[in-house]
């Protein structure tokens, strides 16, 4: 990436995120949702690790922990999707097309307003678990993959919700954004290990690629032997697709003219 | 109620009605949103009808008390969102230029959601039983548990009355949406409350009105007839509309002198 187009990425970036941060109808639904999932989730259900065959090694806050991670990730990348289809839908992104000679490093500077915002949801929702008795049973390395994991889920679940955005350009493609995200996130072991689903959930959470991802992110946390490979795998390929999709949609918004 | 109250009921809820049924992006997720979540916690937590003591005779039959309850969700952001556009556009300004009564004007915006409400039971209660869920007070069962979803969703309905009237827009009505699902998931919505394990988590279900909701509606799925739960769970949304009913006509009234 040239000087120019990481000037321009870092300043989209810079614009993002200050926006995200001085708007609290923005910072308080990004920080208090997955807040909310995870205490009513670990909370209410917290006897669900009493079923038979519930054998993940550590506690159930442990548990759901990995599992609201992740999806204030992905959420954290759509959410940002929200703010391109805004700017365009403002006009700005016409603007900043003009402005930018290479427009990808507009795309580049959105994943940085999507991960600076997940960092700071870990952070919180990091502290929250730990003071709410959540046990780390892995090494550092462990928890490098598990965060990891949530880093690249936040990045594809922005370009997936960027390719909307700059197809549409509208904030009206919101739930179109959303909802295949929320469904994708919540047709795999959410409540229990892979193991104890039955029926059709289980049929489709066995070829959905979230299950590897939330499985080897909750192997990560307990120490346990997580199948990294088959997670990155499937978190790596779904990320190539969908910058791809992204990156199309970008050259529809430069060929309508943003 | 005098005679001219009730034609003005009559027509604020014939135009209510309709504009429901002419709005299939507010019908359709009223009925699929509730069914999908349904879908996914029965599969995804069945395995919790294996703990001791569960009281159900399985998952599903367990967690259909859910959509009943997002129904009235529903209605809130639905009857609330309808009547802020009526205020954003002025025809609640022009409404008020007529000698229409407050009462009927607040429960007349009512009768769409109310219409939806009624579709949203039978459709939960079919797909329920065809799933495989069973429902032992039969056919009288399923008539009261159509009553019972008529007061939630009527109650339900005249908070979004009166935070459309605070208000004033659609989108301060959308935001009490999230803030119910949250008296949703704070409740027994996934256990029964003798099953929570953590001790605030069941005292906050204690509090929270939701839980007699699913409770009565839980009743009447298995157990037999429970005359307390029922009467508990009639009792909450009569109480929401002794409060909100009241308020949501000061707060029309108020808007009223603002304009």
């Amino acid at each position: 990436m040239s000087a120019r187009s990481r000037s321009i990425a870092l300043g989209v970036a810079w614009r993002g995120l200050h926006n995200f941060f001085r708007n609290p109808t923005l910072v308080l639904p990004a920080l208090m949702f997955p807040l909310f999932f995870f205490t009513a989730f670990a909370g209410g259900l917290s006897n669900v690790s009493n079923v038979p065959g519930f054998d993940f090694p550590e506690n159930y806050t442990t548990f759901q922990f990995v599992f609201v991670l992740l999806q204030a990730s992905a959420f954290g990348g759509v959410f940002t999707g929200f703010a391109i289809a805004r700017d365009f839908e403002s006009g700005v992104g016409r603007r900043m097309l003009l402005a930018a000679p290479n427009r990808r490093a507009l795309l580049a500077g959105y994943a940085l307003v999507a991960v600076g915002r997940a960092i700071v949801v870990w952070a919180i929702l990091t502290v929250v678990g730990l003071l709410v008795g959540m046990e780390i049973g892995g090494s550092v390395l462990d928890m490098a993959g598990l965060y990891g994991l949530a880093l690249l889920l936040n990045l594809t679940a922005l370009m997936w919700a960027a390719g909307i955005a700059l197809r549409f350009r509208s904030l009206q493609a919101g739930p179109l954004m959303q909802t295949p995200v929320f469904l994708i996130i919540f047709l795999a072991p959410v409540y229990v290990p892979y193991g104890l689903l039955t029926g059709w959930v289980k049929a489709v959470a066995g070829v959905n690629p979230i299950t590897a991802i939330i499985e080897a992110g909750r192997d990560f946390i307990s120490g346990g032997s997580a199948d990294a490979l088959l997670a990155y795998g499937a978190v790596a390929a779904l990320l190539v697709v969908m910058l791809t999709w992204a990156l199309r949609g970008l050259a529809r918004a430069e060929a309508a003219g943003g | 109620m005098s005679s001219r109250t009730l034609t003005q009921i009559r027509a604020i809820a014939w135009r209510s009605l309709v504009r429901t049924a002419r709005q299939p992006a507010q019908v359709v997720p009223a009925i699929t949103f509730p069914l999908f979540l349904f879908a996914i916690n029965a599969a995804g937590l069945d395995a919790a009808s294996g703990l001791p003591g569960f009281p159900a005779p399985d998952y599903l039959t367990f967690i259909l008390a859910v959509p009943f309850i997002q129904a009235g969700i529903f209605a809130v952001s639905g009857v609330g969102a309808d009547l802020a556009r009526d205020i954003e556009s002025g025809f609640l300004d022009r409404l008020a230029l007529t000698p229409l009564s407050r009462t009927g004007l607040v429960s007349g915006q009512v009768a769409g959601t109310i219409a939806l409400g009624v579709v949203q039971g039978i459709v939960f209660i079919a797909v329920g039983l065809a799933a495989g869920a069973t429902l032992e007070t039969g056919v009288p069962g399923a008539l009261v548990l159509i009553a019972l979803v008529v007061s939630i969703v009527f109650a339900f309905g005249l908070i979004g009355v009166t935070a459309a009237f605070k208000f004033g827009n659609g989108e301060a009505v959308q935001g009490l949406f999230p803030v119910l699902f949250v008296f949703l998931f704070l409740s027994t919505m996934g256990l029964p409350k003798d099953l929570i394990h953590q001790e605030w988590f069941k005292t906050v279900a204690t509090y929270n009105p939701v839980s007699y909701l699913l409770d009565g509606i839980r009743s009447l799925f298995y157990g037999g007839w429970d005359g307390d739960a029922l009467a508990l769970a009639f009792l909450m949304p009569a109480l929401i509309t002794a409060i909100f009913l009241p308020l949501a006509i000061a707060t029309l009234r108020a808007r009223v002198v603002r304009t």
